[in-house]
């Protein structure tokens, strides 16, 4: 009786692992995709950006700071958001911007886009997969009873999904500059007429979901290792995500990324893990395709 | 007797010249046919050895599933980044087949049951899964791969059409599908041959397809097929169907207000589509002698959109061009500088959107030169020029237009 709850306790801990890592990759293309309805296949590589910054600064305090190689991650999250926040910015500057009204075309550039980063890491970095080393704090587990051990990172990352998402709400509808970006997504024109700078606020928008993917590409080194096409690997998954809970609503990524994350974490302890994911996408494909809006829909007046 | 009025007199010759144009455009179509045809069946194999005509064989595979993108993204406007899941079970059926001819009970008496594929043994399988018995026939098999692609793109396309899920979402969802079924193929090692796919084949009804005179044989067929396709495409296009799809491509509302059934249109579109790449994928495995997830995944399905894409997106031969380019190019890179091929591939999908969203079918001298002559012509009334369908230089800002092939839609 006791080792099932304790079983129980860890699947339902793996689901709510898997959650956090998926909302994660999902929150800055919720605001890119879901908000903006702009199609970055090259997000993923933005996540990598975000993963191979974290590397780099780990090494970079280890040898020139090693005061500072305790809390080197918290500055890697910073600097991760800042550079692909910048790479983003250039990107809507120089292609973006051009597609705006041809979301296949987004498509397939971005796609080309992610091509290019790809072999930019692949050159920089080498075709291996690197890791950060861990500051001590984040290794280890908690073992409330001898039969339950959650690992540290996990809880992390799932601090840091909370926190962020938490951000972005505020950010979205408690500020002013959400007002703006909200009303440049509904109505356009509108939002021009009433004075708002509709260029700058796509401009800002699309760079704050690539700095969002900055970070979670941060939070990604202390679970695994980063290679050149690590990010590439969640595009679909991700893109699914924000999709299945309804493009314009923020809610919904949440409660598709919770849905997917349980059904894979679930049906994973019953099969292998790539049956688990065949089931579960196909599941969610089948839904999208008696509702294709979504679960959650943003009732709104065009 | 009062003349006619000046606008009338500028709509009639318009008119005139509109229609001197596509009969025009037809001769020029039958031209390229010709010259395709003329460069498959006698240059190539002319100057090429069989190393460099199976390769050869083995791009215009691809180049069939290019044709079913130009029709059904090109002039109907649906982007499918799953065209690799249809050439796959093309490929796979083919395979399939010729996979059971290649384990008789004699050539495999060393497993521990003897009869069935390698990979099954490996995996411990002791009989023929039920799925795979049929493909003892050629018939069904052929059958088999027109019939299972055809179904599936069906199954997908009538919900999502009837529901008028369209452009990106159809794209993603289609990509989707690619990945699962690339998933579902590695996981599946017992039943598909997992990640090596399905290899080691050797005969078709006793006639061993890997000699040089079979290569030679096989790549004709599939020349053949393909210029077939061509052929098939344009008279489709050439139909009141093909208006239709560049009319719903340009404004679904309104063709879905004149009364017409774009979920059929767009259904029977995709599931032609399909057919071209399972017939593609068919003949791959033919030629190439095994087939693999690797055919089938995300990637080699948004690299035959680039392919067709280069090529022109609203031109057949433009996308068979456009694929045999683009492979050339990556056995070229890769072989040469494997480094760069991403970097040259990545610029090539931004180039081709941002620069020259028709493709090397984009690229139209004669074009240009009538839009010239309309100029000196029509003086100071630049209308002229615009209202004229080769003429279409404000029309290559949309997502599909077309040189030759457009104007004959007209």
């Amino acid at each position: 009786m006791h080792a099932s709850l304790a079983i129980w306790i860890m699947q339902a801990f793996n689901g709510l692992s898997t959650f956090s890592v998926l909302l994660l990759m999902a929150l800055g293309l919720a605001i890119i995709f879901g908000q903006m309805g702009v199609i970055n296949m090259a997000h993923g590589e933005f996540l990598t950006i975000g993963a191979y910054t974290t590397y780099l600064l780990s090494h970079a305090s280890e040898k020139w700071a090693p005061w500072l190689s305790k809390w080197y991650f918290l500055v890697a999250v910073v600097v991760a958001f800042s550079l692909a926040g910048f790479v983003g910015l250039l990107v809507e500057h120089l292609l973006i911007r051009r597609l705006y009204r041809r979301p296949l075309d987004t498509l397939l550039a971005t796609w080309g886009l992610s091509l290019i980063m790809q072999q930019t890491f692949r050159s920089a970095f080498g075709a291996r997969e690197v890791s950060a080393t861990l500051p001590d704090w984040l290794m280890g587990s908690l073992k409330p009873t001898p039969a339950i051990d959650i690992p540290i990172n996990g809880l992390f990352v799932m601090g840091l999904t909370m926190g962020l998402t938490a951000l972005v709400f505020v950010l979205l509808f408690r500020t002013r500059i959400g007002v703006d970006v909200r009303a440049t997504m509904q109505n356009r024109a509108m939002a021009g007429a009433a004075g708002i700078n509709t260029g700058r606020i796509d401009r800002f928008t699309f760079a704050f979901g690539c700095g969002l993917a900055g970070i979670a590409g941060a939070a990604f080194t202390t679970i695994g290792s980063t290679g050149p096409t690590s990010g590439s690997l969640y595009i679909v998954d991700t893109f699914l995500v924000v999709v299945f809970g309804g493009a314009q609503s923020l809610l919904g990524t949440i409660a598709s990324a919770f849905t997917i994350a349980q059904t894979q974490a679930t049906t994973e302890f019953f099969m292998t893990g790539s049956m688990a994911k065949v089931l579960t996408l196909s599941a969610v494909i089948l839904i999208l395709m008696a509702r294709p809006q979504g679960l959650f829909t943003l009732q709104l007046r065009r | 007797m009062p003349t006619p009025h000046p606008s009338a007199q500028r709509a009639n010759a318009l008119r005139h010249l509109t229609t001197r144009l596509v009969t025009d455009l037809r001769g020029r179509e039958n031209t390229y046919f010709l010259i395709l045809a003329v460069l498959l069946l006698v240059a190539f194999p002319l100057f090429m050895d069989v190393f460099r005509l199976n390769l050869v064989g083995k791009y215009l595979t691809y180049a069939f599933v290019s044709l079913g993108l130009v029709l059904c993204w090109g002039y109907g406007g649906i982007l499918s980044l799953g065209q690799g899941v249809f050439f796959g079970l093309g490929g796979y059926c083919m395979a399939m087949f010729l996979k059971l001819e290649a384990s008789d009970p004699v050539s495999t008496s060393i497993q521990s049951t003897p009869g069935i594929p390698d990979f099954m043994d490996w995996n411990q399988l002791k009989a023929l899964p039920l799925f795979w018995a049929p493909f003892r026939s050629f018939g069904f098999t052929l059958i088999a791969i027109a019939v299972v692609p055809a179904v599936l793109a069906a199954l997908l396309g009538i919900p999502m059409f009837r529901r008028r899920v369209g452009g990106v979402y159809f794209a993603i969802i289609t990509q989707a599908v690619a990945s699962i079924l690339a998933i579902l193929i590695v996981g599946q090692q017992g039943y598909t041959g997992g990640i090596n796919g399905i290899t080691d084949l050797k005969t078709l009804h006793g006639w061993d397809i890997r000699t040089d005179s079979a290569k030679r044989i096989l790549y004709y067929v599939n020349a053949l097929l393909l210029l077939g396709g061509v052929g098939v495409g344009f008279s489709i296009l050439r139909s009141k169907l093909g208006r239709l799809l560049v009319a719903l491509r340009d404004r679904e509302e309104r063709v879905l207000f004149t009364g017409y059934d774009v979920a059929s249109i767009k259904t029977f579109v995709f599931v032609l589509a399909a057919i071209y790449s399972a017939v593609g994928g068919a003949m791959f495995t033919l030629q190439v002698g095994f087939m693999s997830p690797s055919f089938v995944g995300i990637v080699p399905s948004i690299e035959m959109v680039i392919a067709a894409a280069v090529g022109g997106r609203g031109s057949l031969f433009g996308a068979i061009y456009g694929t045999l380019l683009v492979n050339f190019g990556k056995t070229y890179f890769s072989e040469s500088f494997p480094e760069l091929w991403l970097f040259v591939i990545g610029a090539l999908f931004i180039a081709v959107v941002m620069l020259f969203p028709d493709g090397l079918a984009g690229i139209d001298l004669r074009g240009a030169i009538l839009r010239l002559v309309l100029r000196v012509r029509g003086g100071r009334r630049p209308m002229a020029a615009s209202a004229a369908p080769p003429a279409k230089g404000e029309l290559s800002a949309e997502p599909a237009g077309s040189s030759g092939a457009g104007a004959v839609g007209t």
